[in-house]
């Protein structure tokens, strides 16, 4: 049985940059195609903002009253949708799949081997970003060519990066979701936040149409101010400072992500302990 | 697919005995249950080691300290030397964990190059399929898969990233005959090719098949420690039930008789061999009735085993 020994010798442990790199974009990959392949999150994740933009913005919009400020409802609610969009992609993308993962065994698998552990969870933003710019591709797409938008390219590009960055709060949150619930009850969670965080932010009902008691708490809301910046970038904004936009979200983002951290820590204690 | 794997020759003896793994002392508990009490192993490299006890016992505890993934609450737990944490030792080491799902829409390829990807020379891709055994079934996805697939896939991320130690724990279980000695091939062609390896298992033929050396654990104690022969001989035997006038200790005396017992009136005898004690018992009494005769399970071996308190080591 002697015929090759087990080599003792220390292996090369230097990892350069180019192989971590590898190792992000392949998890990322991954993440991507596994996620793809589920239609449950491709399908919903991608059909429903598109769905309500077609029957909202597009067969009853049709009519509307001059629109919004001067600018048209099938203009006006790319931005809401978008939002609407980016915020599904982001929680199901991570909350869900982190709750089964940490809860189901896979991740044990995962941080037994020698994967940088912050590759994972990079991971899950990544893909969150990727069908976030995949929405709001759809629904500019939609608008421009059966909605009579018009848009400057400039401006299109503009409003797809705002609502990409605007990926990362709520991937902060569903992170810090998926480290608290369990994996079953993941998707309930994320969907009684998820809907009902919508519907106050002016998502669904442009921000003006909603009962006053709702726009009161509006405000307080991280999709209300991402909207927001969206609509701003066609036009449509209330004419808030963008800065106390980001403001918020930035600040939102980083109380998730310590959620997230003492999520983490229970868990690795747990592990630990 | 050999010509692919780097062979070094053997420095000297010495070399190829060192440890790979050790616990020193260790003990482990998971709230007031406690998993592991004072267990000393030694993991030498190129050895296949089976830890071998029933569900509970310890042995998934054992992995998951040495993996890294789990903190001994007293005890010291090395791995080439250093902390299983520690990344230089983590590329140096495959695992094969009992997992409840594993995400399914990934094909069977796709799950391997990632694994590969985080270790420093892996194997390539097509040699890690052909040595599990999932050439003809690479382009599938994982949740198209039968179980005993499942197993192998798991088992090829262990083996992918063509690491020193690998650590499988309960490889076979909930497998069919057939499939399990699929996964007993592969794993024979893994420690052919001069890798330590420690598996857990609660079969006995399982630990016999594959292992060097068994160590049979229980409660969290280790309660024997052999080659299958040596564990076998403690192990294996007869069980053999019967109504009889002859007084315990009389039976007891007879050779070959590990163990005996009054239940319920009768005598349930342990014994490594069944023909030669009916004989002498039926010689010593014509009368002796009720008799049942039936192989010694593994539970049989650690009631005894663990009822004299005391520990057997056999090397």
């Amino acid at each position: 049985m002697a015929t090759a020994a087990t080599t003792l010798a220390t292996p090369d442990l230097h990892r350069p940059l180019a192989r971590t790199l590898t190792i992000y974009a392949k998890e990322a990959k991954y993440e991507f195609l596994k996620c793809l392949r589920l239609r449950a999150y491709a399908l919903s994740t991608i059909f429903f903002p598109l769905m309500f933009y077609v029957l909202f913005g597009l067969v009853m919009g049709r009519q509307s009253l001059g629109g919004i400020g001067g600018v048209s409802l099938t203009k006006y609610l790319i931005p809401t949708y978008g939002t609407f969009g980016v915020m599904g992609a982001s929680l199901f993308g991570t909350a869900s799949l982190l709750a089964s993962e940490r809860g189901l065994g896979w991740l044990q698998v995962k941080r037994a081997s020698p994967m940088p552990p912050f590759a994972y969870f990079t991971a899950k933003v990544v893909m969150s970003m990727v069908f976030s710019a995949i929405v709001v591709l759809l629904l500019l797409l939609l608008g421009v060519t059966l909605g009579g938008v018009q848009i400057a390219p400039l401006d299109a590009a503009k409003l797809v990066a705002t609502l990409v960055a605007g990926a990362l709060p709520f991937c902060a949150m569903g992170l810090a979701i998926g480290y608290f619930a369990g994996p079953t009850s993941a998707p309930a969670i994320t969907n009684m936040i998820y809907l009902p965080l919508s519907f106050c932010s002016g998502l669904w009902i442009p921000f003006m149409f909603l009962p006053k008691v709702v726009r009161e708490i509006a405000v307080f809301l991280p999709p209300y101010h991402l909207s927001q910046l969206a609509l701003s970038v066609v036009g449509a904004g209330r004419g808030e400072s963008n800065l106390t936009h980001w403001e918020v979200l930035i600040g939102f983002t980083l109380l998730c992500l310590g959620a997230a951290w003492i999520g983490f820590r229970r868990d690795e204690d747990k592990m630990y302990g | 697919m050999l010509s692919m794997i780097q062979e070094t020759p053997i420095a000297n003896a010495h070399e190829y005995r060192r440890v790979a793994a050790r616990l020193e002392g260790v003990a482990k508990s998971y709230g007031s249950v406690e998993a592991l009490r004072g267990v000393d192993l030694d993991i030498r490299a190129g050895e296949t080691v089976a830890l071998l006890g029933p569900n509970g016992a310890g042995k998934t505890t054992a992995v998951r300290l040495l993996l890294g993934l789990a903190r001994a609450r007293s005890g010291r737990v090395s791995v080439f030397g250093g902390d299983p944490l520690d990344p230089a030792v983590r590329v140096r080491t495959g695992a094969m964990l009992q997992v409840a799902k594993v995400p399914e829409t990934l094909r069977v390829r796709e799950h391997i190059d990632l694994f590969s990807s985080y270790y420093p020379n892996p194997l390539p891709l097509e040699a890690s399929l052909a040595a599990a055994g999932l050439e003809e079934i690479q382009n599938r996805k994982f949740g198209d898969l039968s179980g005993g697939q499942r197993q192998r896939v798991l088992f090829a991320l262990a083996l992918c990233g063509d690491p020193d130690l690998l650590f499988l724990d309960e490889p076979t279980v909930g497998l069919d005959v057939e499939a399990r000695r699929t996964l007993w091939e592969e794993i024979r062609k893994l420690v052919a090719r001069g890798k330590t390896v420690l598996l857990t298992t609660h079969y006995l033929e399982e630990a016999d098949a594959l292992a060097d050396r068994i160590v049979v654990i229980n409660k969290g104690t280790i309660v024997a420690e052999g080659t299958p022969a040596e564990i076998k001989v403690q192990t294996a035997g007869k069980r053999v039930r019967c109504i009889t006038r002859l007084r315990t200790e009389t039976v007891r005396s007879l050779p070959g008789v590990f163990d005996v017992r009054e239940d319920r009136g009768a005598l349930e005898i342990r014994v490594a061999s069944a023909e030669p004690l009916l004989r002498e018992l039926l010689a010593r009494d014509s009368e002796l009735n009720g008799l049942e005769i039936s192989t010694a399970g593994l539970e049989d071996a650690f009631l005894a085993l663990t009822r004299d308190g005391e520990t057997i080591t056999a090397n």
